[in-house]
């Protein structure tokens, strides 16, 4: 995940700072918001705030599933858009400098009613944690604690499966597909959302997500959305990165006896 | 909408005879339950119960927009999107009550008010994808003129102005949806109240953005010219790059005069209503002047009686 270059802080800290600078403005580091003198030096020159994550393998590595092509449209262009949005839009707004990708998406989600920078940083946070769900060769069968967990919650394997593919083809206009961890009802479940809506937003924990926008699969496979999750589900998840994050999520998710891991 | 290249029909043909027949107590049938749509169009109670929505093809052949739109494009998004939002649809009806209705019909009920029902998504793209081929020619753009171009001078500043906003609008559209000129005829939405200070300036046109499969028609505005910026609508030929899509579209292909032309039909329904709402309060005053003066006259008589 991308974490801003200067060290966080408490949320009401760089407030204070910003009304301490505001009658000592040196326009030659007028980049420089936050008041903290050991930062200022290594960051006056700062423009980018959150960088442009490389996915974990080159990008002619998901072929022949996702082609070079695709992958530099959608990482080189789409991706690096909402990152070099958003830097764009952060320049000019100080109160929300500081904040980890993880803390913006929900302060700009502002419970429902979104702030601007909004759609860029959560597009920015999708796409980042996509290309980690992804691996070349992905194995198409889950280590056996997840498969366990799969299989606790939605039957059998195959049924979760099913449920997802249906999820990604019935969503309409664009979105994104997630298998997620729920914190309330402490279960695995498929949620579908639209735009750049993350279950992250209202406290659930996501394991992996599939880009349904059609950016993400029209030049390999134009309108054939069900060839494009089919490909995702058998030959590209990466069901190590989604087995991380279980393991993660289950520190803040009671499920049940404490699970030894399984190698 | 009797043209149809490329009509697809899905069922098989024996649901077709029996229901297609209009003999005489089929239709007498017909009549009694159409009683109960008669507040939409006259149309739908001439039309044989299965019409299934066609797929019209656009008023060009498929490589005729090149090289501003490819013939790749079209062959994509009017045969495979435009034809398969169709095909569901006329799945989806089949049987139910929107079955027979035209689609711009179809479209309000299953809007719903803003609960869509299924039906909507599909009769909407239908909807929005034929205005979408019939805005666009050959060798288009330029300038409008006449009429048009006196409104958009007039709501907007200047046509340059008009263009900035709409691209501007289709620019920022986040995820999938439409932009539009819309002509807008504000009314009051209270049951018998009319416009106090009706005016030009009521109506007017405006830039507006929807998402999804949502178009003008659901706020009861008149459409004049759309553009699809779903992706699918552009990522062939110009990837992430909507922006110049955007250009080339205003620049390149958007049809004036049949921008124009819808424009006279709106500002000629807009006229029509206001006419039928005038009507239909004359109509209520006079209800409710004869209704008060009849008790009037009872109560008076009553009164005389008991005194005696």
């Amino acid at each position: 995940m991308a974490f801003c270059c200067n060290k966080t802080c408490p949320a009401n800290s760089h407030l204070l700072a910003s009304d301490f600078w505001r009658p000592f403005k040196i326009p030659k580091f007028q980049y420089v918001k936050k008041g903290r003198f050991d930062v200022s030096q290594r960051a006056s020159k700062a423009l980018a705030f959150f960088g442009l994550t490389t996915p974990p393998y080159k990008l002619d590595a998901l072929e022949p599933y996702l082609s070079r092509k695709m992958l530099e449209m959608h990482w080189g262009a789409h991706h690096r858009d909402y990152v070099e949005g958003l830097n764009e839009q952060l320049k000019n707004n100080d109160p929300l400098y500081g904040y980890t990708l993880d803390e913006l998406v929900k302060v700009t989600y502002n419970n429902g009613n979104p702030l601007p920078e909004f759609n860029n940083a959560i597009q920015v946070w999708n796409h980042d944690f996509f290309w980690e769900s992804m691996q070349p060769s992905g194995s198409n069968m889950p280590g056996e604690g997840l498969l366990q967990q799969i299989e606790k919650d939605f039957g059998s394997f195959t049924n979760f499966r099913e449920k997802f593919v249906d999820a990604a083809l019935t969503l309409f206009g664009s979105g994104w597909v997630w298998l997620v961890l729920k914190n309330k009802e402490k279960r695995l479940a498929v949620v579908k959302t639209s735009n750049g809506i993350n279950p992250l937003l209202w406290g659930d924990f996501p394991i992996i997500n599939l880009d349904m926008w059609e950016h993400a699969y029209y030049l390999d496979y134009k309108d054939d959305k069900g060839k494009y999750v089919n490909t995702f589900m058998n030959n590209l998840v990466s069901w190590d990165a989604a087995t991380a994050r279980m393991a993660r999520a289950e520190a803040f998710v009671n499920l049940g006896e404490p699970k030894i891991p399984v190698a | 909408m009797a043209r149809g290249a490329a009509t697809a029909i899905t069922l098989p043909c024996a649901l077709l005879p029996c229901q297609g027949f209009p003999g005489a107590p089929e239709s007498t049938r017909l009549l009694q339950w159409r009683k109960r749509e008669r507040k939409f169009s006259l149309k739908a109670l001439h039309a044989p119960i299965t019409v299934q929505i066609e797929l019209k093809p656009p008023p060009y052949s498929l490589n005729s927009l090149e090289p501003y739109m490819s013939r790749e494009t079209l062959e994509y998004h009017w045969g495979r999107h435009h034809r398969v939002y169709v095909e569901n649809l006329n799945r989806q009806i089949l049987g139910t009550e929107l079955d027979g209705l035209n689609l711009e019909d179809i479209i309000i009920m299953s809007y719903n008010k803003g609960d869509v029902l299924p039906a909507f998504n599909n009769a909407a793209q239908i909807w929005n994808h034929e205005f979408f081929w019939e805005s666009m020619k050959p060798g288009g753009a330029g300038k409008p003129s006449g009429d048009l171009l006196e409104l958009i001078e007039r709501d907007f500043g200047s046509f340059e102005r008009f263009i900035n906003e709409f691209k501007s609008a289709a620019s920022t559209q986040f995820g999938s949806g439409w932009v539009w000129l819309a002509y807008k005829a504000n009314r009051l939405d209270v049951g018998n109240a009319v416009n106090p200070c009706p005016s030009e300036e009521d109506k007017k046109l405006v830039v507006v953005k929807s998402p999804n499969a949502v178009n003008p028609l659901v706020w009861d505005y008149s459409p004049l010219l759309g553009i699809d910026v779903w992706e699918h609508a552009y990522y062939l030929d110009y990837q992430n790059r909507r922006d110049d899509y955007i250009s080339i579209f205003m620049d390149h292909l958007v049809s004036w005069e049949v921008v124009s032309s819808r424009l006279e039909m709106a500002k000629a329904r807009a006229v029509e209503r206001e006419r039928e709402e005038i009507r239909r309060k004359i109509e209520e005053e006079e209800n409710m002047v004869d209704s008060e003066a009849v008790e009037m006259y009872l109560d008076s008589e009553s009164e005389d009686s008991e005194v005696e």
